[in-house]
C-alpha cells in the first residue's frame, strides 16, 4: 500500500509499504531516517521514540498504515540542517551520550518534556523519561542534560 | 493482510462485518507487538484511530460515557475528577510513550488478566458497550471477561465504548510491579465505595485467570458498615474490619506462580492492597464530610 505523511515538515510518499509494518521501519528503512533506533520492538525500551501528531509516541507500536496523513517529527527534525536542538546541545555538553543508541529517544522525551514544562522538577524529568531505557550512562548525565537544556529554555532566559 | 482504514464508526462496524477476522487497532501497544513478534498475523487490521466517535466522553445520567479509543493520557488529563480510580490506574500504565497510544477500549480488548484498567472498572460496576451490524449491547463489566485474554466479544462486535458511575465516593488503586514505569503488574487491587447506596466495589487484577471482583469482601464491608451506622457516622474504620476484609479480598483470588510472582506473594500482596486502599478510601471519606 501507499502511504503519505508529513515527516519533519515535508510531505512524504511510500510505496510497497507492509501492511504489517511499523511507522518505525518505514522511516528507517523507506524514507531514509534512521535516527529513531530499533530495538525492542515491543514499546519497553522508548529508543524509537517520535512525535506523532503532537505527542511522543513509540513508533514501532504504530502500524504504518494508521500513520497515513499524520504529522511526524524524527530526532531528525528538531532543528533544522546541520543545527542541533537545545535539548542534543545540552546532551552533548552534559555527556549524557555513551553508546549513542538510546540518545534520539531520550532527546525526544526530553524535548517535548520541556515543551510542556519549561523548568521541571526531578521528579518530573524522571517521570517524562520513564519509558526510556539506557544501559550505558546510569541516566546522571542525562538528567544532568535535561537540568541543563530547561535552564536555556527561552522562558527560562527571559525570566533570569 | 489488507489494512482497514476507517473514519467513523458506521465505517468501522461495516468493514468488521465485512471482515470478521480483523483485528481492531487503536493504540497499538499490544496489538503491534503480537505482529512485531510475528505471533500474529491476522487477515486484516483495521484501524480505528481516526473513528471519531470512538475518542470522544460525555457524561448522560450521571454516567460517563468513556469512548473506547480514548488514550490513557486523556482519562488522566480529562476524568481525573469524574474516574479517580481509572485515572489512578491509567497513571500506573507503561510510560508516557504507551499512555498516549493505549486505550481502556484497548484493554479490554486484550482482556489480559494483567490489564491495569479492569480493577477499576470493575470496582465502579462499569458497562461495556458493544456494538455491531446487528446492533448495540451493553455488558457489565464483570460478565465480560471470560478466559486469560478472552472476552465475550463476537467476532464482528467492536468495543463502542465504556459506561461508569461518575463519582458519588471515594476509589482508590494499588498496583504491585517490580519499578514505578513499564510494569506489568504482579497483583493490583482496586476499591469503590458507593456511600449513596451503602455498597462497596472491587477489582482484582493478576491474581485469577480473569480480572474478577471480591464479591463476598463487598458484602462483607457494606454489611459491616452498614450493622455499626458507620457510612453516617463517618467513624473510625475497625482495623479488625480492614483486616477481615483483606482476608476476604485473598480467598476471592486465584493467582498462578509465574515469571512475575508466585502466587503466594500474589495472595499477601492483596491482603496488604486491601486493607490499605481500604484505609485510604475510608480516609478520604471521613475527610468529605
Amino acid at each position: 500500500m501507499r502511504v503519505t505523511t508529513t515527516v519533519n515538515g515535508e510531505t512524504r510518499h511510500a510505496d510497497d509499504v507492509s501492511e504489517s509494518e511499523s511507522l518505525l521501519y518505514l522511516l528507517r528503512e523507506r524514507l531514509g531516517l534512521p535516527g529513531s533506533k530499533n530495538a525492542c520492538e515491543q514499546g519497553e525500551c522508548g529508543s524509537c521514540t517520535v512525535y506523532l501528531d503532537g505527542v511522543p509516541a513509540c513508533s514501532c507500536l504504530v502500524a504504518a498504515g494508521q500513520a497515513e496523513g499524520s504529522d511526524v517529527v524524527t530526532v531528525e527534525g528538531l532543528a533544522p540542517g546541520r543545527d542541533l536542538d537545545p535539548v542534543q546541545e545540552a546532551f552533548v555538553e552534559c555527556g549524557a551520550v555513551q553508546c549513542g543508541f538510546c540518545t534520539p529517544g531520550f532527546v525526544v522525551s526530553a524535548h517535548d518534556l520541556l515543551a510542556r514544562c519549561p523548568n521541571p522538577g526531578d521528579d518530573e524529568i524522571r517521570e517524562a523519561l520513564a519509558g526510556n531505557l539506557c544501559r550505558c550512562t546510569g541516566y546522571e548525565k542525562i538528567l544532568d542534560a535535561v537540568r541543563c537544556a530547561a535552564s536555556r529554555m527561552p522562558s527560562q532566559r527571559s525570566t533570569v | 493482510m489488507v489494512f482497514l482504514h476507517a473514519t467513523s464508526l458506521a465505517d468501522a462496524v461495516a468493514a468488521l462485518s465485512a471482515h470478521p477476522g480483523a483485528v481492531p487497532i487503536a493504540g497499538g501497544t499490544d496489538v503491534m507487538v503480537e505482529v512485531n513478534f510475528d505471533r500474529r498475523r491476522p487477515a486484516a487490521l483495521l484501524d480505528l484511530t481516526r473513528v471519531p466517535e470512538l475518542s470522544r466522553w460525555w457524561v448522560e445520567d450521571g454516567r460517563v460515557r468513556l469512548g473506547a479509543g480514548i488514550p490513557y493520557a486523556r482519562v488522566i488529563a480529562e476524568l481525573g475528577d469524574r474516574l479517580p480510580g481509572l485515572a489512578m490506574a491509567a497513571r500506573t500504565v507503561g510510560s508516557p510513550q504507551i499512555r498516549n497510544r493505549g486505550t481502556v477500549g484497548g484493554n479490554l480488548g486484550a482482556a489480559s488478566p494483567a490489564g491495569d484498567s479492569h480493577p477499576p472498572l470493575l470496582a465502579a460496576g462499569a458497562e461495556v458497550e458493544l456494538v455491531s451490524n446487528r446492533g448495540r449491547r451493553r455488558v457489565p463489566v464483570c460478565e465480560f471477561y471470560t478466559g486469560v485474554k478472552r472476552n465475550v466479544l463476537a467476532p464482528d462486535e467492536l468495543i463502542e465504548a465504556v459506561w461508569v458511575d461518575s463519582v458519588a465516593g471515594p476509589q482508590q488503586f494499588s498496583k504491585i510491579g517490580t519499578r514505578n514505569a513499564m510494569v506489568i503488574s504482579v497483583a493490583a487491587f482496586a476499591l469503590a465505595l458507593h456511600p449513596e447506596r451503602q455498597q462497596v466495589g472491587t477489582g482484582i487484577g493478576s491474581a485469577a485467570p480473569t480480572p474478577r471482583r471480591a464479591r463476598e469482601a463487598e458484602e462483607l464491608l457494606a454489611g459491616e458498615l452498614d450493622a455499626a451506622g458507620l457510612w453516617e457516622s463517618r467513624g473510625p474504620l475497625p482495623a479488625t474490619l480492614a483486616e477481615e476484609f483483606g482476608s476476604r479480598v485473598c480467598a476471592a483470588a486465584a493467582p498462578i506462580d509465574d515469571v512475575r510472582g508466585s502466587a503466594a506473594y500474589r495472595v499477601h500482596s492483596l491482603r496488604v492492597m486491601a486493607r490499605r486502599t481500604l484505609t485510604w478510601a475510608w480516609n478520604d471519606y471521613r475527610k468529605a464530610a
